[in-house]
């Protein structure tokens, strides 16, 4: 039994099939992209999964859960976690506010309406910890609408480490931040935890060949391709749908 | 230093602030007492408005809900502790203060069923359309709260019956001070505890939220019954210091101008609520006063002023100051 699966997964918006029939299994300590054209259907993949956007057909199971008919809340405490192609912060926060309040939320306290959070060691430890392996101590205080961009990046997969998921769904992480930088998203998810499960939906090919054990591609809505990065580069239907050039 | 030492030091700052502030309020009320002693009664309308004010910033200024109807527990509350002393002979004042807290706790969590359903606009309009029907039900309910002749007959016995409720108001405004520190303090607690942090966060990305997987209706809700028992507590305090309860304590308008003094002291901040209340009635007052012809222009171009330079309120002036000359960092 695979720790994730989506099997015959469907949704059509009015007569336009964006996801036909997609089935997707990953397991403990996978990182598998998910690649495809513009307009793919990849981030409707992930509303779906998420439970964002009620499929018409098919099922999500977490861990042997089926959780299709749960709320997005409810598939985040079975262990599924996405992050967002936009980044979405809480603009009048700091990066340490947010690692705690995810820690707090993970802990069952975040409901607590008497004491403060850096009151608390244990959450202040881990936050404190986290926030190292980001780089993101000097600005662990700064409001997060005026720290950089590829920071904020950083912070999202921050956020997703906090909550300890089973499966993570990263969607674009690098997007927006400028090649530069992409290095500090790439050291982000190395030190991810060895068994979380990683489902990367990404457009930079050269970071998905060196994070991906596996690629899965989509176009049209339909799963064109699955197998090894070298696999996927060769295989002319790929090349022929959206690698194009890069795979020469 | 230990963590655990240096955690204690950070909990021990935030309640030693606390205390400062209790403290600069207390000196305040002295001053204002002994240098309007005639002025009692206004100053204790000011406090159970406060209340109001305060109220609404957890629901609007913290929490981001959209209302225009918060009267409704401002209302339930004087209501409430009216009926209890003039139709059950329950004229203990603190036991009218709890039932006050009660009735708005429970009037904020039955219209915060109605309000949350909707959002912006429509949230709008159905706060507008929860205080409407509460003063409608107020008035057609006349043998209980007196209709538009308003509710009479409520007579507090003495405070722990030792303080009676004096004509210059005294009793009432030392009562009045006193629930206003206790609430302050409980607010900056739940404000800066994590629910607190999880309803800022809500205002700010309510989708963000639930993709962390914390609850945002119901915590909204929480805070729409806390904000509820704070507006009640308000509502009873009036009730009690004037000893009448009016359709007006329901009305519109009220919840209008307490949502006016909000952001004339500045949103989501519990200062903010108290001093833009203060500057608010303390203004109008003075200014109808002084020419009653033209009082409301004057409030109008104040607000006008006020927003277009200061669209933050009074406490942002000066949480802008803190940011050029002080340090930064979030709030």
């Amino acid at each position: 039994m695979s720790l994730f699966e989506v099997r015959n997964l469907s949704k059509k918006f009015g007569g336009l099939n964006v996801t036909n029939d997609v089935s997707i299994s990953l397991n403990p300590g996978d990182r598998i992209a998910l690649i495809g054209p513009n307009g793919a259907g990849k981030t409707t993949f992930v509303n779906l999964v998420t439970g964002h956007i009620r499929p018409d057909a098919g099922v999500v199971m977490i861990a042997g859960q089926d959780v299709t008919r749960l709320s997005p809340r409810a598939r985040v405490h079975a262990g599924l976690v996405r992050s967002f192609q936009v980044t979405r912060l809480f603009p009048e926060m700091s990066p340490e506010e947010h690692v705690a309040m995810a820690i707090l939320q993970r802990m069952g306290k975040v409901e607590k309406a008497f004491g403060d959070y850096r009151s608390m060691p244990e959450v202040m430890a881990e936050t404190a910890e986290i926030l190292g392996i980001l780089n993101l101590t000097p600005i662990a205080r700064s409001r997060v609408s005026g720290i950089a961009y590829g920071q904020q990046r950083l912070l999202e997969i921050g956020l997703a480490m906090a909550l300890r998921p089973k499966v993570l769904l990263l969607d674009e992480p690098a997007a927006g931040v400028p090649s530069s930088d992409t290095v500090l998203i790439e050291r982000a998810l190395d030190r991810l935890p060895p068994d979380l499960a990683v489902l990367m939906i990404e457009h930079d090919m050269d970071f998905v060949f060196r994070f991906a054990q596996r690629v899965v591609v989509l176009a049209a809505g339909t799963v064109i391709f699955d197998g090894t990065p070298a696999q996927v580069a060769a295989d002319p239907q790929v090349r022929e749908a959206y690698l194009g050039s890069y795979a020469e | 230093m230990s963590n655990d030492a240096k955690t204690m030091t950070i909990w021990q700052r935030g309640l030693r602030s606390d205390l400062i502030a209790c403290l600069l309020i207390g000196l305040i009320a002295v001053i204002c007492f002994y240098a309007m002693p005639s002025g009692l009664s206004l100053l204790t309308r000011i406090i159970a408005i406060m209340l109001l004010v305060l109220s609404i910033d957890l629901v609007t200024g913290y929490g981001g809900v959209a209302t225009l109807g918060h009267a409704a527990l401002f209302g339930a509350g004087a209501y409430a502790a009216g009926i209890a002393a003039a139709k059950f002979g329950i004229t203990d004042p603190l036991l009218m203060l709890l039932i006050g807290t009660i009735a708005g706790a429970i009037a904020g969590f039955l219209s915060s069923l109605v309000i949350l359903r909707g959002h912006g606009l429509s949230q709008l309009v159905l706060s507008i359309a929860v205080i409407m029907l509460a003063r409608e039900a107020a008035n057609k309910f006349s043998t209980w709260t007196g209709g538009s002749d308003g509710l009479s007959g409520i007579a507090p016995s003495p405070l722990l019956g030792m303080w009676r409720f004096d004509l210059w108001g005294k009793t009432s405004y030392w009562l009045a001070v006193i629930l206003l520190l206790v609430v302050f303090l409980i607010l900056r607690q739940i404000v800066r505890s994590p629910f607190g942090m999880l309803v800022k966060a809500i205002r700010q990305d309510p989708i963000r939220v639930s993709a962390m997987g914390a609850p945002v209706y119901w915590t909204l809700v929480k805070m729409y019954v806390i904000s509820g028992a704070v507006a009640g507590l308000g509502g009873a305090l009036s009730a009690v210091a004037t000893k009448v309860v009016g359709l007006d304590a329901l009305s519109f308008e009220l919840s209008a101008e307490a949502v006016v003094m909000l952001v004339l002291g500045g949103t989501a901040n519990l200062f903010g609520a108290m001093i833009g209340t203060t500057v608010f009635i303390w203004f109008e007052h003075l200014v109808s006063s002084v020419n009653p012809f033209h009082w409301l222009t004057i409030v109008g171009v104040l607000l006008v002023t006020v927003v277009l330079f200061a669209p933050r309120g009074l406490t942002g002036i000066a949480d802008q100051l803190r940011d050029k000359f002080g340090k930064g960092g979030a709030k």
